[in-house]
């Protein structure tokens, strides 16, 4: 498990545990319900880096970014929506194919074979 | 105030004038009154013998060609000039009517010419001229074939015509004589070495021919003809056809005092015009400079100079281009240039190959460098190149270009050509035309040509020339899937065939780069499901899928699903349209009726899907695939069952079909329809593969289109019983499975296929690459191994967990999903606005 730079700053993180790591699947995500009707997108990539983003796709404002198809664009590792397939990178939450745009991105952390999602 | 012009005759020629003319005439200076003999307007006498294939006139229809639209024509038909006041500038028609004209228009084309031989007007003698003239036949085909079952039947010329009207017969399940006077077929077009082989090819097709003999007399025989050949040889036939030629209709113009041309047909100069400056002539009627032509293109040049003429601009007619190329029943036959060697001291070039049907000859001039002409039969693959290079410079030995070694297009490169070499000559579009869209409209790709100039839009045999062009022109097209693989859909399909990869992991491992995207993804995961891989969701597949394809529903803007059952053929009983009531009624579902005669329901939350599904697989329901890109419906119209017009049982090969190819992956959705006759209720023309019932068996057309480019099916076999059709349907799905782009449907496909629907049927009907059983045994397999999918999930306890919105909550719906009440039933409303709005 890889923590990124992004996702250490701060510190002050309330970390919610949302299943077990092989409930996501390889290049692929699954959604988690958080306080707030917060909905997080966890995606776990092929090489097994889990991300966590917002789950709403900000262009159609359908929360179904966890079903979108997970690979890389020219190397980052990225979700397409399953809407209109932009690509959002998964480490910042970046939109690759439209640059003043940018969703959510939340810390993931694995605690013994439990995901934990981190929410400000 | 506007003037008058009067057109008589509404042939082709005479639509292409009023079009041209009210085209450019912006500021309407001419009203148009069109006086037409035949009673219905110009349609496409150039495609006469296709009308055989499914006897519906609307087929030959030319676009426009009613100018319902315009009010400044007027069309009157069945009511032709026949005679011209020409001081009182006025013509007077069959009825009665008088008009008067500021200009006059002469475009009465041709009548058929018929020897004068005895017995030329007994009933049972055709002349092959009009939609009437086939009917004719026709009836007098289906009335001897009551008498005596297979009716005979012998066509007088043997020319371009009069091959055209033999393949009408043999179509109609005839096997006719061919007389022509001539030593060989085709005299004009070839020689006599092409004119062998053309025999040879011709006999082999059953047809016999009899050249170098004429036809003496014709007498009646009981319900029969007899016609004496003068060779001494008697033909008893059912009718008899003549086919040999056309004379100009000049009479309006003989009668009116207007000067003719040696050979007939209304003298004009270069700009059309006649020895009356008021009159001009275009197409068969007219003998410009003296000379007549028989060719649509260049009557359509006429028309176009007589339209500007008239709009004032100066144009002249450029004299035309005579060469032609063919496809006579299967048989390639082209003739360019000086194809008779006719140009003093010239020299012929050439290669003839009885063993594989192949003649090739080549005209250039006395000093072997510049290419005046030639002759193609059996195979005409050098046309393309060769054609435009008449007048130039050979790029090399004349041999070279056709011998055994010579390979087709590629014997010559397009590099070689001059920038006024004509690359598409059905609509004149230059290598200079081609090359100045790509260099300054930025085309970079054959549909870009294809839309900037129009090339390749007709017949389509230019098109594999536009792709060398491009190249020539330094431009890549990329046939890359994506950024993870170099190879085309169709070059990974092969890979994943040959090499039993069952996996994406290991496919890209071993023949991309990357983690994947959502282009490739779902491209490979349709090759591991054509191929037979298990469940599309079983594995590591499940990840591959779009969305849609990986919930088996299709995802609407709200992320809730909408759920379609199959219901093949659109057929469906009472019980279970109640139970698709009582489902939406149970899951507050919104219910609409789909174009593909079936029922949407609308608005399942992911954890939804399955309870749906259970109901409706117990009730006897599954997957319609209406998620996939896969097999959709087979529509059709309710045939004999019911209808007092059907001539079959289209429901119930509907049926047989839709169950046949359901749940096969392709490159991108299939359609297909079935009508039970010409009517056509299943607009089955409009679909991937639509068959039409006919009495003589089953149409099948391939490569249609709704949506935003239509595309009118093109008929692949004619009269075909149900085993073969559906033999043919396989060979054709699997073809175009294996071979197609990423996401394009058969239409587009087809439309870039080198060689085009002839290739196409050379494969799927004639077997040329020798791939029929393999496409058959795949689909044999496909059909064993189908399985409903839905149930596949029911019945999976791992794949049934995936359905749920949270991971953490199962069972817990999607707390942004919201719903309000429009015309009694519930549609999405959406929670709050997205955060990028209006993008």
């Amino acid at each position: 498990m890889t923590v990124l730079p992004d996702e250490q700053v701060g510190g002050s993180e309330t970390w919610t545990p949302v299943c077990r790591v092989e409930q996501v699947p390889r290049a692929g995500g699954v959604a988690a319900l958080l306080d707030g009707d917060v909905q997080v997108a966890v995606f776990r990539t092929g090489d097994g880096e889990l991300h966590g983003l917002s789950n709403v796709d900000p262009f159609s404002g359908a929360a179904v970014l966890s079903r979108g198809i997970v690979g890389d664009v020219g190397g980052v590792p990225a979700v397409a929506s399953p809407i209109y397939k932009q690509n959002f990178d998964l480490r910042t939450g970046r939109c690759l194919d439209d640059d003043g745009v940018r969703i959510e991105a939340y810390p993931v952390r694995v605690t013994g074979d439990l995901v934990h999602v981190g929410v400000r | 105030m506007s003037r008058t012009l009067v057109v008589a005759g509404h042939g082709m020629v005479a639509h292409r004038l009023v079009e041209a003319l009210r085209t450019d005439d912006v500021d309407g200076t001419w009203r148009v009154v069109v006086f037409g003999e035949e009673s219905r307007p110009a349609y496409d006498r150039v495609a006469l013998t296709s009308y055989v294939d499914t006897w519906d006139p609307g087929e030959l229809g030319l676009p426009g060609a009613e100018y319902a639209d315009d009010d400044r024509v007027d069309l009157v038909l069945g009511d032709p000039v026949v005679a011209i006041d020409r001081e009182a500038k006025q013509v007077t028609t069959r009825s009665g009517r008088v008009q008067s004209y500021d200009a006059l228009a002469l475009a009465t084309g041709s009548r058929p010419f018929v020897p004068p031989v005895e017995g030329k007007d007994l009933p049972g003698v055709f002349v092959y001229r009009t939609i009437e003239d086939l009917d004719d036949i026709r009836t007098a085909v289906d009335r001897a074939r009551l008498r005596r079952g297979r009716p005979a039947a012998a066509v007088v010329g043997g020319g371009l015509l009069g091959l055209e009207a033999a393949k009408a017969l043999r179509d109609m399940g005839l096997s006719p004589h061919v007389v022509e006077m001539a030593p060989r077929l085709m005299p004009l077009q070839v020689d006599d070495g092409g004119g062998a082989l053309l025999h040879r090819l011709i006999t082999d097709l059953d047809v016999t021919v009899h050249t170098g003999t004429s036809t003496s007399a014709i007498a009646q025989d009981g319900d029969r003809l007899q016609a004496r050949l003068g060779n001494g040889t008697e033909l008893d036939v059912d009718l008899l056809v003549f086919s040999a030629g056309v004379r100009p209709r000049d009479d309006l113009g003989r009668e009116a005092g207007l000067e003719l041309g040696e050979r007939g047909g209304v003298l004009t100069d270069e700009t059309c015009r006649t020895s009356d400056p008021d009159i001009f002539a275009v197409g068969e009627c007219a003998s410009v400079a003296g000379r007549v032509y028989g060719l649509v293109a260049p009557g359509y040049s006429m028309a176009e100079v007589a339209a500007a003429t008239l709009l004032g601009r100066d144009a002249s007619f450029p004299g035309a281009d005579t060469s032609t190329k063919l496809k006579l029943m299967g048989v390639d036959v082209a003739s360019f240039g000086d194809a008779h060697a006719a140009t003093d001291g010239s020299l012929e070039v050439v290669f003839n190959d009885a063993v594989n049907g192949s003649y090739k000859k080549l005209v250039v001039s006395d000093d072997a460098t510049t290419l005046l002409g030639g002759v193609l039969v059996g195979d005409a693959g050098e046309y393309n190149l060769l054609r435009p290079l008449v007048g130039s410079e050979l790029p090399g030995e004349p041999a070279a270009l056709i011998g055994p070694a010579s390979g087709g297009d590629d014997a010559v490169g397009v590099e070689a050509l001059p920038d006024d070499a004509q690359i598409c000559s059905c609509n004149a579009v230059t290598k200079g035309a081609i090359n100045q869209a790509i260099h300054d409209e930025g085309c970079d790709s054959v549909g870009a040509i294809k839309n900037c100039t129009r090339a390749g839009t007709s017949c389509g045999s230019c098109v594999p020339m536009l792709g060398k062009l491009l190249s020539a022109c330094g431009v890549e097209q990329s046939t890359a899937l994506c950024e993870h693989f170099t190879q085309s859909r169709a070059e990974l399909f092969e890979i994943v065939r040959a090499t039993r990869i069952t996996t994406f992991s290991e496919l890209i491992a071993n023949h991309g780069t990357g983690a994947g995207c959502a282009v490739c993804k779902p491209a490979v995961a349709s090759i591991l499901a054509t191929l037979g891989n298990g469940h599309v969701l079983g594995g590591e597949q499940a990840t591959l899928q779009d969305t849609n394809d990986r919930f088996l529903a299709n995802m609407q803007r709200n992320g809730t699903y909408s759920v379609v059952p199959r219901v093949p053929a659109g057929e469906i009983t009472p019980e279970r349209l109640i139970v698709l009531g009582e489902v939406a009624k149970e899951f507050g579902l919104y219910t609409k009726i789909t174009g593909g005669q079936r029922v949407d329901l609308f608005g399942a939350t992911v954890e939804q899907l399955p309870q749906i599904w259970r109901r409706l697989v117990d009730a006897g329901f599954e997957s319609g695939h209406a998620y996939g890109k896969a097999l959709r419906t087979v529509k059709s119209c309710v045939g004999t069952t019911w209808c007092r017009y059907g001539q079959q049982d289209s429901v119930g090969l509907a049926v047989e079909l839709e169950l046949r190819y359901r749940g096969l992956r392709s490159p991108h959705k299939l359609k297909a329809g079935v009508s039970g006759c010409q009517r056509e209720c299943a607009e089955a023309r409009s679909k991937d593969f639509g068959v039409i019932a006919t009495e003589h068996g089953w149409n099948l057309y391939v490569g249609g289109n709704g949506g935003a480019v239509p595309r009118h099916a093109d008929l692949l076999v004619s009269g075909a019983g149900t085993e073969e059709l559906v033999r043919i349907i396989d060979r054709f799905v699997m073809f175009y499975v294996r071979t197609a782009d990423r996401l394009q449907r058969t239409a587009a496909w087809l439309d870039e296929l080198e060689g085009g629907l002839d290739h196409l049927r050379s494969v799927v009907v004639d077997d040329s690459l020798g791939i029929c059983d393999e496409l058959e045994a795949a689909m044999a397999e496909h059909v064993a191994n189908y399985e409903d999918e839905w149930k596949g999930v029911l019945e999976d306890p791992d794949k049934l967990a995936r359905f749920t919105s949270f991971v953490n909550a199962p069972g817990t719906p999607d707390p942004t999903i919201a719903f309000e009440t429009e015309r009694e039933q519930p549609v999405p409303v959406m929670l709050g606005v997205p955060e990028v709005a209006n993008r």
